[in-house]
């Protein structure tokens, strides 16, 4: 492309340059005859003649080429050359031929002027320009070879550091397809677009990663988790099958097992949003809405709850809080995380919901007055199917707060788990949990 | 009510079957879109109880797109296994009136099917909703026993609201979540049940004869007879 780019300049070149030396040539022969056809106007043959002598002995470069005759006959008036140049081509007035002037033979451009009972001649010898010609196309052959050589060696160049910058992706690619999801394109650190493709290819190959993590998370859990349920159910069933005294046993035991099957599709929907959340494929259902309201929602339907059990719900909620997310998916969190400060607050304890603008976003906060978690349960406490030894007692799947987590997660905010009360003396920190979502 | 179900499932379709016959209902059976499509265009059915996915071609979402474009306003139940918040827009968008999860109890779905058979007409708006002493004026918003005015929450008037219109159906949890709050969510605990008893305390007090009724494994129901 750069090559027969080049190739194509030299070649306007060329003809620009080799072709005004022509035409200025022509030009000037043109004027000289015409000046002379005056000449012989105003002072006849002899005259001619003794203007072309004239221009002949001030000549110094021999370039010069003239010859005046009469029309018929032989005899030469004036000129350098010998005789009438014997290819003078019958039709038209320029012509070039090869010609002996002055002892040299040489190339020439002549021009032919009849004039009455004479003939003349008037001509440049072309030798030098030949040579001219020739060494400008010399030139422009070898600049095109050095302009063809050059681009093969550049392509050739630019086409080995593209692969040599290439190779790592390729590399990276190429594990992936044979299964190492772990694989990931090394920068160069250079920051420029290769390095981008690196880092756009990585970002995702992450999130690919975290997908794949989901589903694994979710097959997990469902070998490991649901099938002790599972086994229960189907054991209380087949011992009432074969044990049962009378029908009335038989039937409770059906009806337990019932509410068993409920349990398990409870535990299995529940795992399902938490993968759909993590995942992220719920994000298609974010619109923009206000929080407040589901927020006086929540707390309306589990201030009775709370109230059931002799504690207050206390809220304290802005007057607007636009956000945009998932509607269900916020409740839902929002719910399970007082579902879980009603379960762990004494009789008499108060529970609080609250939300706020901060600075990184919008901050809503589920506190209680109940025993807290160590540090240490804190760190598992969004893992699927965690429960602290405290809340063994306390009914429960384990996977509330890692519902929570994920739908945090899912709008690119966080879940964070605090002491209530930190300096509470008689040890009932409580637990303070605290969704922040970014601002949209 | 005469009830078209599409279910591919036999054991599904027969435990439906069987249940919704002894409800009281006739039900015709398709197991695959094709042949339902079929039959709810060419018969007269008060309700359809579909899957979602079905073979032969035409599944739940295709055939009631079908049916709307033909102007047939029949009421739809999707039954599906999709759990997917999508899905069940999906359902509804293509004209479904209401969508149920597998697995589901019994009891759930035959008070959807009977709660979307006889929804209260569009044209002849109530003002006022009776059930035996009670009353429940709409414009007013006040609620009355026996002449005698009780206090309610905004909430649990719409609560109250929503069993009176289906007064003598049974009414789920679900339900109420779905129609009165208005959320798809797992409450965890049996915060409805709370909702529910605070309001039949409300209007039982200082009468002898209560209205709000809990159905055992299925939810509530408003009526006038014990």
């Amino acid at each position: 492309m750069f090559a027969s780019a080049a190739i194509a300049l030299v070649a306007v070149l060329w003809w620009a340059t080799a072709g005004a030396l022509d035409r200025q040539t022509d030009a000037a022969i043109r004027a000289d005859a015409l000046a002379l056809a005056e000449r012989w106007r105003e002072a006849g043959a002899t005259g001619l003649a003794e203007a072309i002598e004239e221009r002949l002995a001030v000549d110094v470069e021999n370039e010069s080429i003239y010859l005046l005759m009469e029309a018929e006959g032989t005899r030469r008036l004036a000129g350098n050359l010998d005789r009438w140049p014997g290819t003078t081509p019958a039709e038209g007035n320029w012509f070039r031929t090869r010609v002996l002037h002055d002892g040299i033979a040489a190339e020439a451009r002549l021009y032919r002027v009849e004039l009455p009972g004479l003939r003349l001649l008037v001509g440049r010898d072309e030798s030098e320009r030949e040579q001219l010609r020739r060494l400008l196309t010399e030139g422009v052959l070898w600049a095109s070879g050095a302009v063809v050589l050059f681009a093969l060696l550049g392509a050739w160049l630019l086409r080995h550091a593209l692969q040599a910058r290439m190779s790592l992706v390729f590399a990276t690619t190429a594990a992936i397809a044979g299964g190492d999801l772990g694989a990931r394109v090394a920068l160069s650190g250079r920051g420029d677009e290769f390095d981008r493709l690196a880092q756009t290819l990585n970002a995702m190959l992450d999130r690919i990663g975290t997908l794949m993590e989901g589903v694994r998370g979710v097959s997990d859990a469902i070998a490991h988790d649901l099938r002790t349920p599972i086994a229960r159910a189907r054991a209380k069933l087949e011992d009432a099958l074969s044990d049962a005294p009378d029908e009335a046993a038989l039937r409770a035991a059906v009806e337990q097992g019932i509410a068993d099957l409920d349990g398990i599709s409870r535990i299995f929907q529940a795992l399902l949003r938490i993968a759909e959340a993590e995942a992220g494929a719920r994000r298609a259902a974010f619109a923009p809405f206000d929080l407040v309201p589901v927020l006086a929602d929540a707390a309306e339907i589990y201030e009775v709850a709370a109230e059931a059990r002799e504690q207050t719900l206390a809220t304290d909620l802005p007057e607007r809080l636009e956000l945009v997310g998932d509607r269900d998916l916020l409740l839902q969190a929002v719910a399970n995380l007082l579902d879980n400060a009603i379960k762990f607050t004494p009789a008499g304890g108060v529970v609080r919901l609250g939300a706020r603008r901060v600075p990184e976003g919008v901050e809503i906060s589920v506190a209680d007055d109940g025993p807290g978690l160590s540090p240490d349960d804190r760190s598992h406490a969004g893992e699927r199917f965690f429960r602290a030894d405290k809340a063994r007692a306390t009914p429960g799947s384990g996977l509330g707060l890692s519902l929570v987590q994920a739908v945090a997660h899912l709008h690119a905010g966080d879940l964070r788990l605090e002491d209530a009360k930190p300096d509470e003396p008689d040890g009932r920190v409580g637990l303070r949990a605290v969704i922040l979502l970014p601002a949209p | 009510m005469r009830i078209l179900l599409v279910e591919d499932d036999a054991e599904v379709a027969r435990f439906v079957r069987k249940g919704l016959q002894e409800a009281g209902h006739t039900v015709e059976h398709a197991t695959n879109g094709r042949d339902g499509l079929f039959l709810a265009a060419s018969e007269q059915f008060d309700m359809l109880v579909l899957d979602r996915m079905l073979p032969g071609g035409v599944d739940g979402v295709r055939l009631v797109e079908t049916l709307r474009s033909q102007g047939n306003r029949t009421p739809v139940l999707f039954l599906s296994a999709l759990s997917a918040v999508d899905e069940r827009v999906k359902g509804l968008k293509a004209g479904g009136d209401d969508y149920l999860t597998k697995p589901f109890a019994f009891a759930e779905l035959l008070a959807r099917v009977e709660a979307l058979g006889r929804r209260p007409s569009v044209d002849a708006p109530a003002t006022k909703l009776r059930v035996a002493d009670l009353e429940l004026d709409l414009l007013s918003r006040t609620v009355t026993r026996a002449g005698k005015r009780i206090d309610v929450q905004p909430r649990e008037f719409r609560l109250l609201e929503h069993l009176m219109r289906h007064a003598g159906q049974v009414v789920t949890r679900t339900m109420l979540l779905e129609k009165v709050w208005d959320y798809h969510f797992d409450p965890q605990t049996n915060v409805i049940d709370v909702h529910v008893s605070r309001l039949r305390q409300k209007l039982d007090k200082g009468f002898d004869r209560p209205l709000i009724h809990t159905v055992r494994n299925a939810g509530y129901m408003i009526r006038a007879e014990p």
